[in-house]
């Protein structure tokens, strides 16, 4: 007894808080059994509310009477894809192939990734689109490349100059803030229709959507690079006479550029992860690729699509990153020299390329890919039938035995009683600046009209949160703890964060069936990578110091874990958490298309039956709504919690959205 | 490094200028364009299911071998498509089931849209039953009986209620409707899309589960898989006319084309071509079958069937 006080006595305000919280539950259930499914805003498939007709007579009235402006945009960029397209992928010019012949896009990528990279990395680039070649996809790769290029650059060009002043101004910044956020966490299938209303059917239409999806990143990280920049160094120019341009052009921009390059890489994977989903207007590439192999349940091609897509991404990942980590100074004679020999291999690779055949078009039979398809094809039938019996067993358990008890309760319960528990649970974890956002976000959802599928879809995305905070947290110390395990498991984690999830749904459909638990299975797929790969920069920020003096002391290696560093990494985990939450978000609609129905349905259901468009933008707009709501509440309770010292590290990694 | 550098690209000149001496060289492809009447660009929508992918190809194949036309082909889903009517992006829908609503919308109202006719294809609508479920228990054919194996149905999402899983939202389906109003102890699950239905019938004939849900023909899947159909009650004119009242069977749909109100007017051959294609489901599923099951490219696919076919595309040419 006097040993229970103690414990208490000394750590006082935390059990006390858990406490509360404890009794704030159970008065929960309790009026749930009384006033269960009264109230609970139900509101069925094809049903919709005043404000969803609203939303779709407006998209009526806007019609396609275009204006002069919507049009001049999308002609200037439809002539900039159809221009890449010519140089790399289409045949152009009045000739049967594209200006550039394979051979000549191979030297001149290598040369460029050596040029500002490595040659390490020049020789991973042309190894990689070669192998792309190989697998008979050379023309939907360069078509996609042309595609992300077109995308990219314009992103940049707008997310650039914005990030800049977002980096000078507080003001400037919270507002983009709020906008990046919106623009992240909306489902892309919300905007799609409606993009084709406005800039026609068209490459156009494919790219602003990338566009939309893929320039986020940017301008976070070049506003929080502008930001990081030491005052020192901004004051020491200022005092030596410059004027604000020359402090941009001389000291903040030069001294930001690295991580302004990471945000161009970021922006990179996003726009490569849109790939499938644009293909849904005609954007070309490999996203067609893999949803004409889904119509027929092709799982082997439609990997062979992915692989390409997530070969791409590693290419521009690893090429972009060697560039940001190049240190700027001028080139040696001998340098000089070879580049010069270099770009002469490459003038005679693209006149190859434009004068031979075998140099333009990519000579194969696409023997590789099929092999490949195939291959993957009996590795999933081998993996199905081993483990097919079993998986429906762990479905169902999980389901009625966490999944429904959860949702019912939250579907269950008077919108009335949900708001006053959850509002009050922000409160008591994070204060006002939990409570205020957390009322503000369910009064909003409530006016949605879809409050009953936003609960749903909320229990199943705390379900896969906690799985992919379980999951990523011990494959993040795995991974922080030993630099093998790292670079083992890096590339499966970046091929989990840009394969399509739509070539892996038709195997999670065939272990789980058409469920809410095959959503949430993909959604772990999708969100661990990002957790674990924050959680292990987490844990390497750990200063070794403070690791040896625990180890000298004589703790055992688990000790070490729990008592060390996952502690002084909290901050890291936090944010870990946060992103692990939002990825599983952005995969709502995917998980709409094998079961999981509730708001990713209405979604998609707005996006192919007209009636119900305004009903799909109210369902996407649960979804911010749901996702800005539990990222106040995490924000302010590690605010809350987060005494110790911000590692910078862990920190920067919060702009890294993708 | 600096030696294997300049080696290697030493090598590679060498590598290029051997084996360049004996390629081929790309030449200029000249005036191929067949002679004839000018045909012009064709901006076809192709929806994202394969039975509109045959109607697809076998179109462009004709229209671009024996017309001389540029058929440029556009993968998108209906709703958009219809859009593109308004736009001029889009010139014609190949295989329109029902959508009653667009048709309101783009042909009455717009005026921007008409129709060119039915493609000889016959929807039906309905609820199927996986093959080795109908054999073994074939009362379960009539919608009458499906009360009392409304357990057997019972999955982890159908909230204890027997499970009916309907597809993709862009289906037409009274189901919902129809179960409330024929006193179903069902409840209708969403699986969201094409391929997930098909996955859960396929997986329900390999391991012999128990599942009814909505689907449709002409179809590919029947040449692997022959669903088969419960029956509800009868379709009588007019009986599905109010939505939430709907106690009888999906009709018949006499599946057509629809054409830009531009592209009709301007009376090309390809024009002609849409308005004359007609064909049979078997036929339409013999090409579908060649894309999905033999993996033939919608090219030569749709060359197959026009070779054994000849005489049929000769008439929709009016030789």
């Amino acid at each position: 007894m006097a040993a229970i006080t103690g414990s208490l006595q000394v750590r006082m305000p935390r059990p006390r808080r858990i406490y509360v919280v404890g009794v704030l539950l159970l008065c929960w259930v309790l009026l749930f059994l009384v006033f269960r499914g009264i109230h609970t805003l139900e509101l069925g498939g094809q049903e919709t509310t005043p404000l969803h007709r609203w939303l779709t007579d407006i998209r009526d009235q806007t019609g396609p009477d275009r204006n002069a402006f919507f049009t001049a945009i999308r002609v200037v960029i439809d002539e900039l894809v159809t221009l890449l397209q010519a140089l790399i992928s289409q045949p152009s010019f009045g000739r049967p192939v594209p200006a550039l012949g394979w051979l000549g896009v191979v030297a001149l990528a290598s040369y460029v990734a050596w040029a500002f990279g490595t040659w390490r990395v020049a020789l991973l680039t042309a190894a990689g689109l070669v192998f792309v070649g190989l697998q008979g996809l050379w023309q939907e790769s360069m078509d996609t490349l042309a595609l992300t290029l077109a995308a990219v650059g314009l992103a940049l060009l707008v997310a650039i100059p914005v990030g800049i002043w977002a980096g000078l101004s507080d003001r400037v910044y919270r507002v983009v803030s709020l906008v990046l956020d919106l623009m992240q966490a909306m489902p892309t299938f919300v905007y799609l229709a409606p993009l084709t209303l406005v800039f026609a059917i068209g490459p156009a239409a494919a790219t602003i959507a990338t566009l939309i999806y893929a320039a986020p990143p940017a301008v976070r990280l070049t506003a929080h690079a502008i930001r990081s920049v030491s005052p020192a160094s901004v004051e020491a120019a200022r005092s030596l006479g410059s004027t604000g341009a020359q402090t941009l052009t001389k000291v903040l921009l030069p001294m930001s550029r690295s991580t302004v390059v990471v945000g161009v890489n970021q922006t990179i994977m996003a726009a490569l992860s849109m790939v499938t989903i644009a293909a849904l207007i005609d954007a070309p590439g490999l996203g067609k690729t893999v949803l004409k192999a889904l119509q027929t349940l092709d799982v082997g091609v439609a990997f062979n699509a992915g692989l390409a897509i997530v070969v791409l991404a590693i290419v521009l990942d690893r090429a972009t990153t060697a560039a940001g980590a190049r240190v700027p100074r001028p080139a040696s004679t001998r340098r000089k020299v070879f580049l010069g020999i270099g770009g002469l291999v490459v003038l005679v690779a693209i006149w190859y390329s434009r004068t031979y055949l075998w140099a333009a078009e990519f000579p194969t039979s696409g023997e590789l890919g099929s092999r490949i398809a195939v291959a993957a094809d009996s590795t999933s039938t081998w993996f199905l039938e081993r483990f097919g019996s079993f998986t429906y067993g762990v479905r169902d358990g999980v389901t009625n035995g966490v999944l429904n008890p959860v949702e019912s309760l939250l579907t269950g319960s008077p919108w009335w009683l949900v708001f006053a528990v959850v509002v009050t649970f922000a409160w008591l974890v994070g204060g006002l600046r939990g409570a205020i956002p957390a009322a503000v976000c369910l009064g909003l959802l409530v006016g949605t009209g879809v409050w009953q599928d936003a609960m749903v879809t909320l229990a199943s995305t705390l379900l896969a949160t906690t799985v992919v905070v379980a999951v990523g947290i011990l494959l993040g110390v795995w991974m922080g703890r030993s630099r093998k395990v790292d670079s083992w498991l890096r590339p499966a984690l970046d091929a989990g964060q840009t394969m399509p999830a739509f070539v892996y749904l038709v195997p999670f459909l065939a272990l789980f069936g058409t469920s809410r638990f095959t959503a949430i299975a993909a959604a772990v797929v999708f969100a661990v990578p990002v957790t674990s790969k924050i959680v292990a920069d987490g844990i390497r920020a750990v200063p070794a110091a403070t690791v040896e003096a625990a180890t000298s002391a004589g703790s055992s290696a688990w000790q070490v874990v729990t008592k060390v560093q996952l502690p002084v990494a909290r901050r890291a985990i936090t944010l870990a958490a946060n992103q692990g939450l939002i990825y599983v978000l952005s995969m709502v609609v995917v998980g709409g298309l094998v079961g999981a129905g509730a708001l990713g349905y209405d979604v998609s259901a707005g996006f192919s039956q007209s009636e119900l468009y305004g009903k799909g933008l109210a369902a996407g707009l649960a979804i911010v709504l749901l996702g800005v709501l539990l990222d106040r509440i995490t924000q302010a309770a590690a605010r809350r919690t987060a005494a110790g010292p911000a590692e910078s590290r862990g920190d920067k990694k919060k702009w890294l959205r993708s | 490094m600096v030696a294997k550098l300049r080696a290697a690209g030493l090598f590679t000149v060498l590598t290029l200028a051997v084996a360049g001496c004996g390629g081929a060289k790309i030449e200029d492809p000249g005036a191929a364009a067949p002679a004839g009447k000018d045909c012009g660009t064709v901006n076809l929508a192709v929806s994202p299911w394969v039975g509109y992918e045959a109607n697809a190809a076998v179109f462009a194949y004709v229209a671009e071998k024996d017309l001389g036309c540029k058929v440029v082909k556009k993968d998108l889903k209906e709703e958009i498509a219809w859009q593109g009517f308004a736009t001029g992006e889009i010139d014609a829908v190949l295989e329109n089931w029902g959508h009653e609503d667009l048709k309101k919308k783009y042909i009455t109202d717009q005026k921007v849209a008409v129709e060119a006719g039915p493609t000889g294809n016959t929807g039906i609508i309905g609820w199927y039953l996986p093959p080795w479920l109908a054999a073994e228990k074939p009362e379960l054919k009539n919608w009458k009986n499906l009360n009392r194996y409304a357990a057997t149905f019972k999955t982890s999402e159908s909230g204890g209620k027997g499970q009916l899983l309907d597809g993709d939202p862009s289906f037409v389906t009274n189901d919902e409707a129809l179960v409330k109003n024929l006193k179903l102890d069902f409840k209708v699950v969403y699986a969201g899309s094409e391929t997930a239905l098909i996955q859960a019938f396929r997986q329900a004939e390999k391991q012999k589960k128990p599942l009814i849900g909505y689907f449709y023909e002409p179809q590919w899947l029947f040449n692997e898989l022959k669903l088969v159909k419960v029956d509800l009650p009868p379709y009588t004119a007019g009986c599905d006319a109010t939505p939430a009242k709907v106690a009888c069977d999906y009709p018949d749909y006499k599946l057509d084309k629809i054409v830009s109100k531009k592209f009709a007017d301007a009376g090309s051959p390809a024009y002609n071509l849409v308005k004359a294609f007609t064909w049979t489901n078997d036929d339409q599923n013999q090409v579908a079958k060649y894309i999905a099951e033999d993996k033939l490219t919608a090219d030569a696919a749709a060359k197959k069937w026009v070779d054994a076919n000849r005489p049929k595309v000769d008439a929709w040419l009016g030789k």
